[in-house]
C-alpha cells in the first residue's frame, strides 16, 4: 500500500497520546486495531498528517465486570477477545451473539471494539449492540474524562462527537434490569461482508415482563438506527406473538434503507422485520423453556 | 522387471506438486519480487468518470514533485504513434486517453518516479478537466436510437454496435420450430464477473540502450504472444525482445491480453533508459482489466412432447465495454458460444449474436473458460432445465433422452463441432446414484408439506478444450499450437521447457510426470521451465484449458522422439539390430533375451560418450504439436439446496461432481482443479458480480464489493470420475481446468429454480442473492440482474 505521507508516533502514556493529538490539531488519527483506518489510508480516502498509535498505552486492554454488573471494555480489547470471553458469553447475550459475526476471523484478531464504535460506520456491528444495551463511551481529553451515551456518540456517517484531542478509552455496558436477554442477527453475502441488514436486540426480563429493551439496526440508514419505538413497545409487557409482531413492524418502520447491490430497500426492511421477530421469538421460546 | 510407474511419479501418480515447496515457503518469485538496479516505479492515473471529453490535462504540478522522472499523457504517446494499440479482437484500445475517457478506471496519464509513493502523490497532482457525457451501461441503452456514440474515434462507426454474427442453419432451424410440439423460451443475463487473480497485473520493462535489447518481466499467461504483440506495437525487432513471465499468482484468463500499463512501462523504460516497474493495485485490476461474461441470451428450444430437442435458437447480446478486446480465436466473434448443446444429439441449431460497446471496462476474456464456453453451457443447461419444466419431464430424463450415444462418436454437433468421445449417460447416472436422486425427490416432497423449499439442480455438458487445431484457431493470425523441448543430460536427468506458462496449474509437476510415463525417467529427475521467451520454445500460452491437450501432448511427442533416438543407442550398446529391441518403461531389452537390456539412463550416458558411428551426439529434441481437434471432456454436476422462504437465503446441501476428462495424469491436481472450479461456480451463482450504477460507477471495485468465497461459505464437494480416453491425444488426456467453472453455475441455479418451481418463476439472474430469490418468491416474476443498480428503487 502506498498511502500519503504521514508522521507516526507511538506514545507510551495516555497523557502523551492526548498531547500528540493536541499537536495534531485535527489532522491526527488514532491507530488502534487499524482494520478500518489502514484500508482508508491505502485507498487515500484518509490522509492524516499524524498517526498516534495507542497500542503501547497501558491499562486499555481490560474486559471486566464491576460488582454491580457493569461491563467495561477497554480501548485495546480486540473483537477476538470478546468472542472468547466467558464473561461475555455468560452475562451479555447481545454482545455474545454479535461477536462471531463481526468481520472475519483475521480482522477480529486485530480490530478493537472501541475503535469500531469510533469509526461510526453505519454498517458497524458494535454500535448497534451498544445502542440496544444503553451503553456509553468514556472519552479522555485535555480537560479530563466524560461519559457519552452510545446513542448520542455518533453524529453522522463516519462521524462522532469526540473532540480532536479526545481518546475513547472504554465502552461501558450498564447492568441489566433483571435478567439479560438478547440476540444479534446479520445477513451478509459472505463472511466479512458488510451487513445487507442486521438487527441487535437487548431485552431485560423480570418476572416474565420486559423491564428494559433496546433494538438497533445496522446497514439500513446513514447511521446506526435506534429503533426506540419498537423497543419501547415491548417494555412492561410479556413477550408473545402479538408483542413480537408489533415490535418487528415498528423496527421495520424505523429503517431507512437504500437499494444497492446487496439488496433492495424493501428487502432490507423486510429483513429487519424478520430478524427482529426471529430474535424475539427465539428469546420468548428460550425463556419459556427455562420457566 | 518393469519399473512401477506410480513409484517414479508417472501417469496416475498423486505426486505432490513440486512448485508448492517454494510457494508454501513464501519463496515464489513474482514480478513484484524482482528488483533491478536503478529501477523506477510507475503509477497510472485513472479516470474517475465513465464517459467524458478531456478538455485539458495539466501535469505541471506533478513535474514539480521531487523524485518524479517522467510524466506521460496520451498526447505524448500520440506523438510516438502509441496512444492507441490493437486489441486481440482486431479493435483498437486507448493506451492513455487522448480525446475522451470511455469507462471509469480508464488510463489517463502515468508518472514514473523514484518510488511508488512519489509516483502516487504525483498522480494526485495531475489536474484533468473532464466534460461529462451521457453514460451507457447496458445493451438497451447502447442500441437506443439517440444513444451517444462511444467510439467516435473510429471511422465508419455510426452506432455502438461492435458486430453482428451468426452460425448454424437458419432455415432448417426455422423448420424445426415450425414442427415443434412445444417451444420453450428463456431470457437471461450472465453477469459481468472478473477473474480476479490474487496477484494483479504488472511489469518491469528494462530497455538496455547499449544492447538495444528490451527485457520485460510480466504477468502474462502467454509470453510468446506478448513478444509478437510488442514487436508489432512498439515496432521493435522480435529478437531484441525478451518476455519473462516469472511465477504468476493466478491468471484465469485475466493475464492474456496486453494492457496499457505494460505498454506505458515499456515506453517509460525506453525514454528513461532505466528499468520501470508497474504493479497494478487491486482496484486497478478489478476496474480496468479483462472481465468475463456480461452477455444476454434469448434462447428457444423446439421440443417434441416426448422431450426430444428438435432445434435450438439462440440470440446473444454481449456487452464488450468501450473496446472490443475479447481474447479469443479470431474467427469467432462470441468465442465458442456455438459449442452450446454439444453433448446433445440435436438436428439443427442457429445462433445470432450482437456485440455492443458500453462505457465499461473492456475485456471479455475467457475467465477460467474456453472462450465463452462458460456462458454457452450455462445458457444450455438453464434452457434444458426450463424445457423439462415446460414439458413436465424429469430433469435427468430429458437429458438422457437427448444425449449423444456412446457409440455415436465422433459426433458432428448441430453447430458443426466434432466431439470426440464420451459416456454421458454413465456419468449422469453415477452422479444421480451418488446423490440418491430418488431419495432426494422424496425428501423434497416431504419437506414441501412442511413449508420447506428443497431443490435439486443438474448440469451436464461437454466442452471444447485445447485450441487449436491451427487451421481454425488463431489469435491475431498467430496459429494455436504449442511446443516442448526436452534435454536429457548425461546422467539421465532432464530439463523440459514448453511454450505454455503455469499460473498455479502445476505444470512443473504434471509435465515431469508425462516424461516419466514416456521415458521411465523419474519425475523428480525432470525440471520444468516455462515463461522465458529467450529459452522456451514457442507456444500460445496457458488458458482455455489448453495446457494438457496441446503443450502436454507436445511433451509426450518430444519424449517419444527422445525414446526413438535412445532406441538406436540401445541397439548399439546391446549390439543387436534396432528391430530386435523391445521397450518397457525405463528400459530397452533384447526381445529374445529380456535379461539383456539397458536403462534409459544408460542410453543417456552413451548419447554423450558412446554414440554409434554417424549419429549426432546428445539426447535433446523438440516437438511442435498441432492438435487434430479440441478435446471434449464431459461433466455432470448435481447440487441440492434448501431455500429459506422467509429471507430468500439458500444453503447448499450437497454437491456431486462426475468428471470425465479422459486419462488423469495427476489425479490430485485434477481434483484440485475441479474443486477450485466448483468454488468459482458457486461464487458466480451466489455472490460474485460486477455491476454499475447509472453513472457508470463500477460496483465491485474492491474485495468488499467483489466477493470471493472463503472456506466458510464454500460447500463441500463430492468428486467422482469416469475415464473415456481422448482418442486423438497422445496419452488420452482431455482438458479439465475449467470444466467445473463452466458446468457448475447451472447446477446451483437450477437447484434454486427447482426449489422455486411452484412459484412459476422461470429465471433469476446470477448471482442469486437472497434479495433476488426473495423477490422471485414474493412476486412470482423473473428477476433481472442487468445494470444499472438504482439506489432509489423501492
Amino acid at each position: 500500500m502506498y498511502p500519503s505521507r504521514f508522521r507516526y508516533e507511538a506514545p507510551t502514556s495516555l497523557e502523551e497520546a492526548i498531547a500528540l493529538l493536541q499537536q495534531g490539531a485535527g489532522e491526527a488519527k488514532i491507530l488502534a486495531g487499524g482494520q478500518s483506518l489502514i484500508p482508508l489510508l491505502k485507498l487515500r480516502f484518509a490522509a492524516p498528517e499524524l498517526l498516534v498509535d495507542i497500542n503501547g498505552l497501558p491499562g486499555l486492554d481490560h474486559l471486566v465486570a464491576d460488582p454491580d454488573g457493569t461491563i467495561r471494555i477497554g480501548a485495546l480489547v480486540r473483537h477476538e477477545h470478546i468472542e472468547r470471553s466467558t464473561l461475555i458469553t455468560e452475562r451479555q447475550p447481545t454482545i455474545a451473539a454479535a461477536a462471531p459475526l463481526v468481520a472475519d476471523p483475521i480482522v477480529r484478531t486485530r480490530g478493537t471494539f472501541v475503535g469500531s464504535l469510533c469509526h461510526a460506520d453505519p454498517q458497524g456491528d458494535w454500535a448497534a449492540c451498544m445502542i440496544a444495551l444503553d451503553g456509553s463511551i468514556v472519552a479522555q481529553g485535555p480537560n479530563g474524562r466524560r461519559t457519552i451515551p452510545a446513542r448520542e456518540f455518533v453524529t453522522g456517517t463516519f462521524e462522532n462527537v469526540l473532540d480532536p484531542a479526545e481518546i475513547a478509552v472504554e465502552a461501558v455496558i450498564p447492568p441489566p434490569q433483571g435478567e439479560a436477554h438478547g440476540g444479534y442477527l446479520k445477513l451478509e453475502r459472505r463472511i466479512g461482508d458488510f451487513a445487507t441488514a442486521a438487527v441487535a436486540v437487548a431485552a431485560d426480563l423480570r418476572d416474565g415482563q420486559v423491564s428494559r429493551a433496546g433494538i438497533a439496526l445496522v446497514g439500513v440508514g446513514a447511521t446506526t438506527i435506534d429503533a426506540r419505538e419498537a423497543a419501547d413497545s415491548l417494555v412492561d409487557g410479556a413477550l408473545g406473538p402479538e408483542a413480537i409482531d408489533r415490535a418487528a413492524d415498528l423496527a421495520a418502520e424505523a429503517a431507512h434503507p437504500r437499494s444497492d447491490h446487496r439488496g433492495s430497500a424493501s428487502y432490507k426492511r423486510h429483513i429487519v422485520r424478520t430478524f427482529t421477530a426471529r430474535i424475539l421469538t427465539q428469546l420468548d421460546r428460550s425463556t419459556q423453556k427455562a420457566a | 522387471m518393469a519399473i512401477d510407474e506410480i513409484k517414479i511419479g508417472g501417469m496416475g501418480a498423486r505426486q505432490r506438486r513440486v512448485e508448492d515447496n517454494r510457494f508454501i515457503r513464501g519463496k515464489g518469485n513474482y514480478v513484484d519480487d524482482i528488483v533491478l538496479p536503478g529501477m523506477l516505479h510507475m503509477e497510472i492515473l485513472r479516470s474517475p468518470v465513465a464517459h467524458a471529453r478531456i478538455r485539458s490535462i495539466d501535469v505541471s504540478r506533478a513535474w514539480e514533485i521531487p523524485g518524479v522522472r517522467l510524466v506521460l499523457t496520451g498526447e505524448m504517446l500520440a506523438a510516438r504513434n502509441l496512444a492507441w494499440m490493437p486489441t486481440l479482437s482486431y479493435d483498437t484500445q486507448a493506451v492513455l486517453a487522448t480525446d475522451k475517457v470511455r469507462f471509469q478506471g480508464q488510463e489517463v496519464a502515468a508518472v514514473v518516479a523514484d518510488d511508488p509513493y512519489i509516483a502516487k502523490d504525483a498522480c494526485e497532482a495531475i489536474v484533468v478537466d473532464y466534460e461529462p457525457l451521457p453514460v451507457i451501461v447496458n445493451p438497451d441503452q447502447a442500441m437506443a436510437p439517440d444513444a451517444p456514440l462511444i467510439r467516435d474515434d473510429k471511422v465508419n462507426q455510426h452506432d455502438n454496435r461492435v458486430f453482428d454474427w451468426e452460425v448454424g442453419d437458419r432455415e432448417r432451424t426455422e423448420q424445426a420450430f415450425a414442427e415443434a410440439d412445444v417451444v420453450s423460451t428463456l431470457e437471461l443475463h450472465y453477469p459481468r464477473s472478473h477473474p480476479s487473480p490474487i496477484e494483479t497485473c504488472g511489469s518491469i520493462a528494462d530497455f538496455d540502450r547499449s544492447t538495444e535489447k528490451l527485457t520485460v518481466y510480466m504477468t502474462t499467461q502467454a509470453p510468446h504472444i506478448i513478444r509478437a504483440a510488442v514487436a508489432m506495437v512498439a515496432e521493435l525487432p522480435e529478437h531484441m525482445i525478451r518476455i519473462i513471465s516469472p511465477d504468476i499468482g493466478g491468471g484465469f484468463g485475466n493475464k492474456v491480453p496486453v494492457y496499457p500499463g505494460y505498454v506505458v512501462s515499456i515506453l517509460a523504460s525506453i525514454l528513461t533508459e532505466r528499468p520501470v516497474k508497474w504493479i497494478e493495485d487491486k482496484t486497478g485490476n478489478l476496474i480496468s482489466t479483462g472481465f468475463g461474461r456480461d452477455i444476454y441470451l434469448k434462447g428457444e428450444l423446439a421440443l417434441r412432447s416426448d422431450g426430444r430437442i428438435l432445434g435450438v435458437r439462440m440470440h446473444t447480446t454481449s456487452d464488450h465495454g468501450a473496446f472490443f478486446s475479447d481474447a479469443q480465436p479470431s474467427k469467432f466473434k462470441v468465442g465458442l458460444m456455438h459449442s452450446a448443446f454439444a453433448c446433445y444429439d440435436i438436428p439443427t441449431a442457429h445462433l445470432t449474436a450482437t456485440g455492443v460497446y458500453t462505457n465499461k471496462a473492456p475485456g471479455g476474456v475467457a475467465y477460467r473458460c474456453s472462450f465463452r464456453v462458460t456462458e454457452a453451457m450455462y445458457f444450455q443447461e438453464r434452457m434444458v432445465h426450463a424445457a423439462a419444466d415446460d414439458l413436465g419431464i424429469d430433469q435427468a430424463e430429458i437429458r438422457r433422452r437427448n444425449f449423444v450415444r456412446d457409440d455415436d462418436f465422433p459426433h458432428r454437433t448441430a453447430f458443426g463441432f466434432l466431439t470426440d468421445s464420451g459416456q454421458y449417460t454413465k456419468c449422469l447416472d453415477l452422479g444421480l446414484e451418488a446423490v440418491d436422486y430418488e431419495g432426494f425427490l422424496r425428501e423434497k416432497e416431504e419437506a414441501r408439506k412442511q413449508g420447506r423449499l428443497l431443490g435439486i439442480g443438474i448440469s451436464t455438458m461437454t466442452e471444447p478444450l485445447g485450441a487449436g487445431n491451427s487451421r481454425e484457431y488463431d489469435i491475431l493470425g498467430i496459429k494455436m499450437f504449442d511446443a516442448a523441448e526436452l534435454r536429457v543430460h548425461m546422467t539421465g536427468k532432464a530439463i523440459l521447457r514448453t511454450g505454455a506458462k503455469t499460473q498455479g496449474q502445476g505444470h512443473e509437476t504434471t509435465w515431469a510426470q508425462i516424461v516419466a510415463h514416456e521415458l521411465g525417467i523419474p519425475a523428480n529427475d525432470v525440471v520444468v521451465e516455462e515463461g522465458d521467451t529467450d529459452t522456451a520454445p514457442f507456444g500460445m500460452g496457458t488458458y482455455a484449458s489448453r495446457s494438457t491437450p496441446v503443450a502436454g501432448a507436445a511433451v509426450s511427442m518430444v519424449a517419444r522422439k527422445i525414446r526413438a533416438k535412445a532406441r538406436k543407442i540401445a541397439a548399439h550398446l546391446l549390439e543387436v539390430s534396432e528391430e530386435d529391441i523391445e521397450w518397457e518403461l525405463g528400459r530397452f531389452y533384447v526381445r529374445s533375451a529380456p535379461d539383456r537390456g539397458v536403462t534409459i539412463q544408460e542410453c543417456a550416458m552413451a548419447a554423450y560418450s558412446n554414440v554409434p558411428d554417424g549419429m549426432e551426439p546428445g539426447l535433446e529434441n523438440h516437438a511442435y504439436y498441432d492438435p487434430p481437434n479440441l478435446t471434449w471432456p464431459f461433466a455432470a454436476y448435481i447440487a441440492t439446496v434448501e431455500v429459506d422462504p422467509e429471507t430468500g437465503v439458500w444453503d447448499v446441501l450437497r454437491v456431486v461432481a462426475v468428471d470425465d476428462c479422459g486419462v488423469r495424469i495427476n489425479p490430485m491436481i485434477v481434483e484440485g482443479q475441479i474443486m477450485g472450479g466448483l468454488t468459482e461456480a458457486y461464487a458466480m451463482s451466489s455472490m460474485q458480480f460486477i455491476t454499475f450504477d447509472a453513472d457508470g460507477n463500477c460496483i465491485g471495485s474492491n474485495y468488499m464489493d467483489y466477493l470471493l468465497p472463503t472456506a466458510w461459505e464454500t460447500p463441500g464437494f463430492e468428486l467422482h470420475e469416469v475415464v473415456t480416453p481422448c482418442p486423438h491425444h497422445p496419452i488420452g488426456a482431455k482438458g479439465v481446468g475449467e470444466c467445473a467453472t463452466v458446468g457448475g453455475p447451472a447446477a446451483f441455479v437450477n437447484a434454486v429454480m427447482d426449489a422455486l418451481k411452484d412459484t412459476g418463476v422461470r429465471n433469476i439472474d446470477m448471482p442469486l442473492l437472497p434479495d433476488r430469490v426473495h423477490r422471485a418468491l414474493t412476486t412470482g416474476a423473473d428477476v433481472s440482474g442487468a445494470p444499472p443498480v438504482d439506489p432509489d428503487a423501492p
